[in-house]
């Protein structure tokens, strides 16, 4: 018999919970709370700080974009598109066949209505990055007069759906409010 | 596998000291390791390995000395180093290419060790901790590539960091919080510094425990056969110091050449222009190490598909050495599994060029078209993991391998060795 299994044996008190046992659990409860403790603000500094947070919300005057032209906004380090879309564009957008569409969304669904209820069709506000792997996508260009994305090629439609290509998703809309008529918040 | 220590201290001062703290006899026992007396100039990678590591080390350390990593300084820092500091011509671009003659010589370093089948048992961890090493390089070589904040520096981390974005459910939060912030901006670039400062000694660390088992199990040897007497193997120093630093010297010399010559040879020009993050460059190109990865990556349509494989291209690496079931270590005596891995490599300089080119364009022309660079890197691709799974196993199982020598000595003196 070892020195430890003997030290066993004296504590043992037919299987009931020692002292000991006690102490074992209490110290490595502790030691345990404590680690998480530091383990947690060490993992959470890394997170978006809270001015990176702050500067969540721009206004875009939505009047300075004249027919068939895009504004490039930069909103949380990514590009904002803001498109004022040709009848062209507006009626290609609208007459896609939803079963074509590998992520299916209006073109409606897509729009933000204005302070009077109603769409304002022609302008496309949505986050210019791709959903593959984070490009910027070059305006119209791609197979459907949309926006193409350079790095692996992927397409998009007038209404910035994915329709070729290996991005998975649309082209994310912003959460945004019209203020007035050609003035929209986003964020 | 290393005898009783052979060291004798000779002078009072070194029998003192030998009493207090034997570091003298453990730098003597370890160099005097008993190595096969078979290796080849393939052997040598390891020794030019550490070399580089260490290289890497004391001009990073230099380098942050002029280095700001700020979104705003850190291209026209990097730019400083080149043009004002002193002798920061030589240091900057001797870290850059060292970079790349670092993969460089670990991809020697892991063909070497599959053909002569080092990763077989004893040596399951050793390897296992080899790819521990190539994978916390390949973190590193990523995060340092984003420091100087080119175009491709800011690109490429935007398309790695997004290959987490991919993750189902938890995907776009682990982005957020790997960026600090909605997109690649200051705080990623600051703790891609910190980072890439940190990661050096945890390889440092791996290869300590690398050649610690390496001393343990013992080196393979070209013909795979355990050393079975004393004249099998030969002290480590002074044979092979010399036959490594014979190596170390040619080595050094290439990287002269690339680093006097041709500096930026190995890169990408678009990182001459500073990030912007309005700006993607016309197509997106990794380091040319990561390029068969890249090429993986691409050859799927499914994004999420795509990344999986791609880690997978790594994964495998890991278990390989359950995956060879062969009993003969060495490819010299499995005649017909050394041409698989023979098209193996060839499969990987393929992918490798799949990775630098475009997808859709044609990379071999038939007649009209032909086949796109999307097409051979899926073929590549295939084979990449068709001879893990399942060629190794089948083949370990069916192969007539020819008859293995008796012993390193017996080989070395017919001349088969």
């Amino acid at each position: 018999m070892s020195e430890t299994d003997q030290l066993d044996a004296h504590l043992d008190t037919d299987g009931e919970p020692t002292r000991r046992d006690f102490i074992y659990i209490a110290t490595a409860a502790v030691a345990a709370t404590g680690a998480g403790a530091l383990a947690w603000p060490l993992v959470a500094q890394m997170g978006a700080a809270n001015d990176t947070l702050a500067a969540g919300s721009i206004e875009i005057d939505l009047s300075k974009v004249e027919e068939g032209q895009q504004l490039k906004v930069l909103y949380r380090g990514k590009p904002v598109f803001v498109r004022y879309r040709t009848a062209k564009e507006i009626m290609e957008a609208d007459t896609v066949e939803m079963d074509d569409l590998p992520d299916p969304e209006t073109d409606d669904a897509r729009l933000v209505t204005n302070p009077q209820g109603a769409l304002n069709k022609q302008y496309l506000v949505m986050v210019g990055v791709c959903t593959h792997f984070g490009c910027i996508p070059v305006g119209e260009a791609g197979d459907f007069d949309g926006w193409y994305c350079p790095c692996h090629g992927s397409h998009y439609d007038t209404s910035g759906r994915i329709r070729k290509g290996p991005a998975p998703t649309n082209m994310e809309i912003p959460k945004y409010k019209y203020l007035s008529d050609t003035i929209i918040k986003v964020g | 596998m290393s005898g009783p220590s052979t060291y004798e201290p000779k002078y009072a001062a070194e029998r003192w000291l030998d009493k207090r703290l034997p570091i003298v006899r453990f730098g003597v026992d370890f160099m005097a390791f008993p190595s096969p007396r078979n290796l080849n100039y393939w052997y040598a990678f390891g020794g030019i390995l550490t070399m580089i590591l260490m290289l890497q080390i004391i001009t990073g350390v230099v380098l942050a000395m002029h280095y700001t990593p700020d979104v705003n300084l850190a291209f026209d820092s990097v730019q400083r180093i080149r043009r004002d500091v002193q002798f920061g011509w030589l240091i900057q671009p001797m870290h850059a290419v060292g970079a790349s003659m670092f993969f460089l010589a670990v991809y020697v370093h892991m063909f070497r060790g599959m053909y002569y089948g080092s990763y077989k048992t004893p040596r399951e961890l050793l390897w296992i901790i080899g790819c521990m090493i190539y994978l916390v390089m390949m973190a590193t070589g990523f995060l340092g590539y984003t420091l100087p904040w080119g175009q491709m520096s800011f690109w490429g981390a935007t398309v790695i960091t997004g290959f987490f974005g991919a993750i189902p459910v938890v995907g776009e939060s682990l982005q957020q919080w790997l960026l600090g912030g909605y997109s690649v901006d200051n705080p990623t670039l600051q703790r891609f510094f910190s980072l890439h400062y940190l990661l050096p000694f945890v390889i440092v660390a791996l290869v300590g425990l690398h050649i610690w088992a390496v001393h343990h199990v013992g080196q393979n040897n070209p013909i795979g056969i355990e050393p079975k007497t004393k004249e099998d193997t030969l002290p480590f120093h002074p044979f092979y110091t010399m036959k490594d630093a014979f190596a170390i010297g040619v080595f050094m010399m290439i990287f002269a050449l690339f680093v006097f010559y041709l500096p930026d040879a190995l890169g990408h020009a678009d990182n001459y222009q500073k990030a912007d993050p309005l700006k993607t460059p016309p197509e997106i190109v990794p380091e040319w190490y990561f390029l068969p990865f890249y090429a993986i990556l691409r050859a799927v349509p499914d994004k999420l598909l795509g990344v999986i494989l791609m880690f997978s291209a790594i994964a495998v690496l890991f278990v390989l050495p359950w995956l060879d079931t062969a009993k003969v270590r060495s490819m010299r005596f499995r005649p017909v599994t050394r041409w698989f891995f023979i098209i193996f490599i060839f499969a990987g300089f393929i992918l490798g060029w799949c990775g630098a080119r475009a997808p859709d364009d044609i990379a071999i022309p038939i007649g009209e078209g032909g086949m796109t660079f999307k097409w051979l890197s899926r073929i590549a691709t295939f084979y990449y993991f068709a001879y893990f799974i399942p060629i190794l196993p089948i083949m370990g199982w069916i192969e007539k391998t020819k008859p293995v020598p008796d012993s390193i000595t017996k080989a070395v003196l017919s001349g088969d060795a």
